[in-house]
C-alpha cells in the first residue's frame, strides 16, 4: 500500500552529489529541529544575561560575596542564597549518598530478583512524586516531626556541636537537607544502579573463583570497575539539589541570614527566585534575581557536565561511540 | 595432599531447562581431565558446578553430588570451596582497576597475606609458574589489561594459581588466543599438573589429546563416553563418540 | 596460608549484607510515608465539589480546583505544542543521522537541559515571553513546560528508532523507496509506541511542576478564557494554598495533592506496563 504511493518519489533522478533532493531536504530539516535544542541553551545565557546585565554592572564580583539582600533599598549580595543552597545540597548528599549506593549495591547485588524488582520499582515511584507535594508533606509532617522529636533529642545528645544549636523551629536547614535527600535518592540509586548493573558478570566470577566472599566480590571487583560511574551518579545529584526549588522553598523558613547552626532558617538561590520574581519591586530587583539564576545555571551546568563524562564513559550510550 | 573430584548424578538447570542430565565422573588427582563436546551442550554449566559457581546464576538450580576428596561441596562453604577449587575463564578477566601485580595478589590479599615481602615472593612464583614473568617482570605496576590477550589469560592464570588451589578449572582457556599463546598455556598445564589437578574445558579435539590423561564427551548434557584420552581418541565405544571426533557432526 | 581471619570475613560479609539492606529499606520508608499520608488526608478532603467547583474567595470554606485541574490540561497541551516537535523530530535526526560531531553537541545539550534547574527555565520563558507580551500568560506557562519535556522526548525517541533493525531499514532501500520516506513511513511507524511511551513520561514530568509556573503562567482563581491571561494549574494551586494560614486551603491542598500524585502515577505505572510488554515481544 505504501510501497505504491513511494513509488512515484523514487523516480526522482539521483543528483550527481549522489543524493536524493528530498533525502537532502529531509535531513536538513531534522537537523534544524535538533539544533533548536543548541539555540535554546544559547539563548537561554544570552537572555539571561542581557536582563541580569544592570545588576551585574552595578556590583561586580561583589555580587555572590555580600550578605546584604535588601530590595527596598536595592542593595543586592547572593551569599547567604549561596552558602543556603550549597550547605542544603551538601547535607542532602551526606545522607542520601550512602542511603542510595547502599540500596543500589543491595538490590543489584545481593537482592534475589524477586525482592528487588518491587523495591526497585517503589524508588522509581519516588522520582515521579511532584517536587510541591514533597513540600506539602514537609511542611505538615517532617517539620512538625523534627520540632517535637528530632531536634530536642539531637539538641540534647550533641548540643556542644554549634550546627545543632538554637531554638527548634522544625523548618529550617535541617529539614531542607532531609527533604532534598529523600528527593535525590532516587536518582543517585538509579544511576548507581544502571552503573553497577553494567559491570560484567565476569569480573564478579573472577573474584568469587578465588575464594572472594560476596562483599569482598563487591569490594575488589565490582565497585573499582564502576568507581567513575558512581561518581557521576553523586554529582548527578548533587546537580538536582542544587537546582530543586519548591519543597525546599516550603520547609527551608525562607530568611537570608548564614547560621551556623542547622536548626535555623535559611535561603536557596532557587527558593528567593521562587518567592520573590513574581512579585519584584523594580528592574533591578529583577535582575538581581535573574544574576542569581544565572549563577545557578552556570554551577549546574559546570556540575552536570562533569557528571554526564563521567556516566557515559562507564555505562555508555549513543554517544560513547561517538567520542572514541 | 593429592585432591580428586567425584561427580555423583550431576543435573543441572536453567530455570525450566534442563542442560545437565546425570553426570557420573571421577577427576583423579593430578591428572588432567579434559571435557569436550560441541557448542552449547553443557561444558561450562559442568565445571561450573564443580565450584558452585552456577548456583549464582538467577534462577539456576542443580541436582546430584559433587564430592571434593569425599566431602560434599553443597555441605561445604562455597567460599571456602572457591579458596579450593580456582578457576580460569575463556575470556581472559583481569581486574582493569588494578595493575599487574595486584591483579596476582588479589587473592592472597583476600586471603590475609599483608605482608609486603611475602606479597613480593608470591606473586613472582605465580607469575613464574604462569610463564610469564619474564614479560613482564618490569612492568608490574602497569595495568593488567594493558597486557595482550595471551598475557592476560597467562595473567589470570597465575591469579588463580597464586592462591594455592588443589583443582583447577578452565574452561576453554585458549579460545581467544593465538597458536603461540595456545602453546604456551599447554606446555604450563603440564607443569601445573604436578601441583594441582586441572580440568580443562576444550572447543579443540588436538588439544585435549595433547595435554588431557582423560577425556569427557559431552552431548546435549549427558556425558556420552569418558576414559583415557588415548583410549577414547582411538578407540572410542559410543557411535556418537566415534562421529564427534572423527568430525562427522557437532 | 592464613585462614585464621576467614571468620571475620564471613561476618564482615553478613554485616555488609545486612547494611545494604538496611540502607534499601530506609529509602522506601518515606515514600510509603507520603503515599499513607497523601492517602489518608487526601481522600479526607476530595469530594465532588473539588473538581467542579472554582475556589472560593479567601476565608469562605468549601470551593474547589476546577479551573486549576483543567488548567494544568491546557498547559500539557501547550508544552506538547512546544516540545514534542523538537523532541521527536530531532530524536529522529540523532537516531538517523547523529552519528558525529553535531549528534554528540546535541546529546550533550540536551543533557545539559536534563539538568538545567526547571526554575531557571522558567526565568528563560519570562525574559522572551512575559517580558514582550509584558503579562504572564498560559503560553509561557506552556513554553516553560514544552522547553522542560525536550530532553526526555528527544532521549526516547532517539533509543526507540536505534532499536529498529537495519535489516528493516535496507528492506524499504532495497525496494527504491527513498530515505526520508523509509525513515518516516517504515522506521518511525515500527517505534511509535516506544516514542508515545516517551512522551507520556515526559508529560508525566511537567504535569507536576510547579518552579517555572509561578512567573509564567502565574495562577488564577477563576476560568480562563484566553492563553495570553494567567491561567491556574494544579502545582501552583496546591503551593499557595500549602503556604496559606487557613485550614480549609490545607485541605484542599491535600486533595490536590492526592489527585495530581494519581494523575502522575497511573500516567507512570501505565508507561510502564506498556514498555514491558514491549521490551517482551521486541526479544
Ligand atoms: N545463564 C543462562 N541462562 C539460561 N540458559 C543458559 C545460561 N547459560 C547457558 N545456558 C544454556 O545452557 C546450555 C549449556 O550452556 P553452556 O554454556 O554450558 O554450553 P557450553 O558447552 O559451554 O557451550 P560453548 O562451547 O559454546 O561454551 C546452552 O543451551 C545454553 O543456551
Ligand atoms: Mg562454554
Amino acid at each position: 500500500m505504501s510501497s505504491s504511493e513511494a513509488f512515484p518519489a523514487s523516480g526522482v533522478p539521483p543528483r550527481a552529489g549522489g543524493t536524493n533532493v528530498a533525502d537532502r531536504l529531509f535531513k536538513g530539516t531534522t537537523l534544524l529541529f535538533a539544533l533548536s535544542v543548541v539555540a535554546i541553551m544559547v539563548l537561554m545565557a544570552g537572555a539571561m544575561l542581557r536582563t541580569a546585565l544592570p545588576a551585574i554592572r552595578a556590583f561586580g564580583w561583589h555580587f555572590p560575596f555580600t550578605s546584604t539582600w535588601d530590595p527596598v533599598a536595592e542593595r543586592f549580595g547572593a551569599l547567604p542564597f549561596i552558602y543556603g543552597t550549597l550547605v542544603s545540597s551538601l547535607l542532602a548528599l551526606s545522607i542520601a549518598v550512602p542511603l542510595s549506593l547502599g540500596g543500589a549495591i543491595f538490590l543489584v547485588e545481593l537482592a534475589p530478583h524477586w525482592l528487588a524488582q518491587p523495591i526497585a520499582f517503589l524508588i522509581d515511584l519516588l522520582a515521579s512524586i511532584p517536587s510541591v507535594v514533597y513540600g506539602l508533606w514537609g511542611i505538615f509532617v517532617l517539620a512538625p516531626w523534627l520540632r517535637t522529636t528530632v531536634q530536642p533529642a539531637l539538641g540534647a545528645l550533641l548540643g556542644v556541636l554549634p550546627l545543632f544549636q538554637g531554638p527548634a523551629y522544625g523548618v529550617g536547614m535541617l529539614a531542607a537537607g532531609m527533604i532534598l535527600a529523600i528527593m535525590v535518592i532516587p536518582f543517585i540509586s538509579g544511576v548507581s544502579r544502571e552503573v553497577l548493573m553494567a559491570v560484567p558478570n565476569s569480573q564478579r566470577e573472577a573474584a568469587l573463583a578465588l575464594g572472594a566472599t560476596k562483599w569482598e566480590a563487591i569490594r575488589t571487583a565490582v565497585l573499582p570497575y564502576s568507581r567513575s560511574g558512581i561518581i557521576g551518579a553523586i554529582i548527578l545529584g548533587l546537580g538536582r539539589a542544587l537546582g530543586e526549588t519548591m519543597a525546599v522553598t516550603m520547609v527551608i523558613g525562607n530568611r537570608p541570614e548564614i547560621a551556623l547552626s542547622l536548626f535555623a532558617p535559611g535561603y536557596t538561590m532557587a527558593s528567593v527566585i521562587a518567592n520573590e520574581f513574581a512579585e519584584a519591586t523594580s528592574d533591578f530587583h529583577l535582575a538581581a534575581l535573574i544574576e542569581i539564576g544565572l549563577l545557578l545555571f552556570g554551577v549546574t551546568i559546570l556540575v552536570n557536565g562533569l557528571a554526564r563524562l563521567l556516566v557515559w564513559s562507564v555505562a555508555g550510550n549513543g554517544a560513547a561511540t561517538v567520542r572514541e | 595432599m593429592l585432591t580428586g573430584l567425584a561427580v555423583e548424578k550431576l543435573g543441572a538447570c536453567f530455570g525450566q531447562k534442563q542442560v545437565l542430565n546425570g553426570i557420573s565422573m571421577t577427576i583423579g588427582p593430578n591428572l588432567v581431565t579434559a571435557i569436550i563436546g560441541p557448542s552449547g551442550c553443557g561444558k561450562s554449566t559442568l565445571i561450573r558446578c564443580l565450584n558452585r559457581l552456577h548456583e549464582t546464576v538467577p534462577g539456576a538450580r542443580q541436582s546430584g553430588r559433587v564430592l571434593l576428596d569425599g566431602q560434599d561441596i553443597s555441605q561445604m562453604d562455597p567460599v571456602q570451596v572457591r579458596r579450593t577449587i580456582g578457576m580460569v575463564f575463556q575470556k581472559p578477566n583481569p581486574f582493569p582497576s588494578m595493575s599487574i601485580y595486584d591483579n596476582v595478589a588479589a587473592g592472597l590479599r583476600l586471603n590475609g597475606v599483608r605482608k609486603r615481602h611475602r606479597l613480593d615472593e608470591y606473586v613472582e612464583k605465580s607469575l613464574r609458574m604462569g610463564a610469564l614473568w619474564e614479560e613482564v617482570a618490569d612492568r608490574l605496576d602497569k595495568p593488567g589489561i594493558s597486557l595482550s590477550g595471551g598475557q592476560q589469560q597467562r595473567l589470570c592464570i597465575a591469579r588463580a594459581i597464586a592462591i594455592e588451589p588443589k583443582v583447577l578449572l578452565m574452561d576453554e582457556p585458549c579460545s581467544a588466543l593465538d597458536p603461540v599463546s595456545t602453546g604456551k598455556i599447554e606446555e604450563l598445564i603440564q607443569e601445573l599438573k604436578k601441583a594441582l589437578t586441572i580440568v580443562i574445558v576444550t572447543h579443540n579435539m588436538q588439544q585435549a589429546a595433547r595435554v588431557s590423561d582423560y577425556t569427557g564427551f559431552l552431548l546435549l548434557g549427558e556425558l556420552i563416553e569418558f576414559d583415557e584420552t588415548p583410549k577414547l581418541f582411538t578407540n572410542p565405544r559410543d557411535k556418537r563418540t566415534e562421529d564427534y571426533i572423527t568430525g562427522r557432526f557437532g | 596460608m592464613t585462614f585464621d581471619r576467614y571468620r571475620r570475613r564471613k561476618r564482615v560479609n553478613v554485616l555488609v549484607s545486612a547494611l545494604a539492606f538496611l540502607c534499601a529499606a530506609i529509602t522506601i520508608i518515606p515514600l510509603l510515608m507520603i503515599l499513607g499520608h497523601l492517602l489518608a488526608q487526601g481522600a479526607k478532603a476530595v469530594n465532588l465539589d473539588f473538581f467542579t467547583q472554582l475556589p472560593k474567595p479567601v476565608g469562605e470554606v468549601g470551593g474547589g480546583m476546577a479551573n486549576a485541574i483543567v488548567g494544568t490540561l491546557i498547559l500539557i497541551g501547550l508544552a506538547c505544542l512546544v516540545g514534542l516537535p523538537i523532541g521527536i523530530i530531532g530524536g529522529i535526526y540523532l537516531a538517523e543521522f547523529g552519528n558525529n560531531k553535531t549528534g554528540w553537541l546535541v546529546r550533550f545539550m540536551s543533557d545539559v537541559l536534563n539538568g538545567t534547574p526547571s526554575i531557571v527555565i522558567g526565568i528563560f520563558a519570562y525574559t522572551v515571553v512575559v517580558l514582550p507580551m509584558k503579562r504572564f500568560s498560559a503560553l509561557a506557562g506552556g513554553f516553560a513546560l514544552g522547553i522542560i519535556m525536550i530532553p526526555t522526548v528527544i532521549r526516547a525517541t532517539e533509543e526507540l528508532v536505534k532499536l529498529v533493525p537495519t535489516s528493516v531499514r535496507e528492506a524499504g532501500l532495497a525496494l527504491g523507496i527513498p530515505q526520508w520516506r523509509v525513515i518516516l513511513r517504515i522506521v518511525v511507524p515500527s517505534a511509535k509506541a516506544g516514542i508515545v511511551t516517551g512522551v507520556l513520561l515526559a508529560v508525566a514530568r511537567i504535569g507536576g511542576e510547579t518552579a517555572p509556573l509561578l512567573f509564567t503562567a502565574f495562577g488564577n482563581q477563576f476560568w480562563q478564557r484566553r492563553l495570553d491571561q494567567p491561567i491556574a494549574s494544579l502545582p501552583v494551586q496546591i503551593f499557595t494554598y500549602a503556604i496559606s494560614p487557613f485550614e480549609d486551603w490545607h485541605r484542599q491542598a491535600w486533595a490536590g495533592a492526592l489527585v495530581l500524585v494519581a494523575m502522575i502515577l497511573i500516567t507512570s505505572v501505565l508507561t510502564r506496563v506498556v514498555t514491558k510488554g514491549q521490551d517482551r515481544s521486541m526479544r
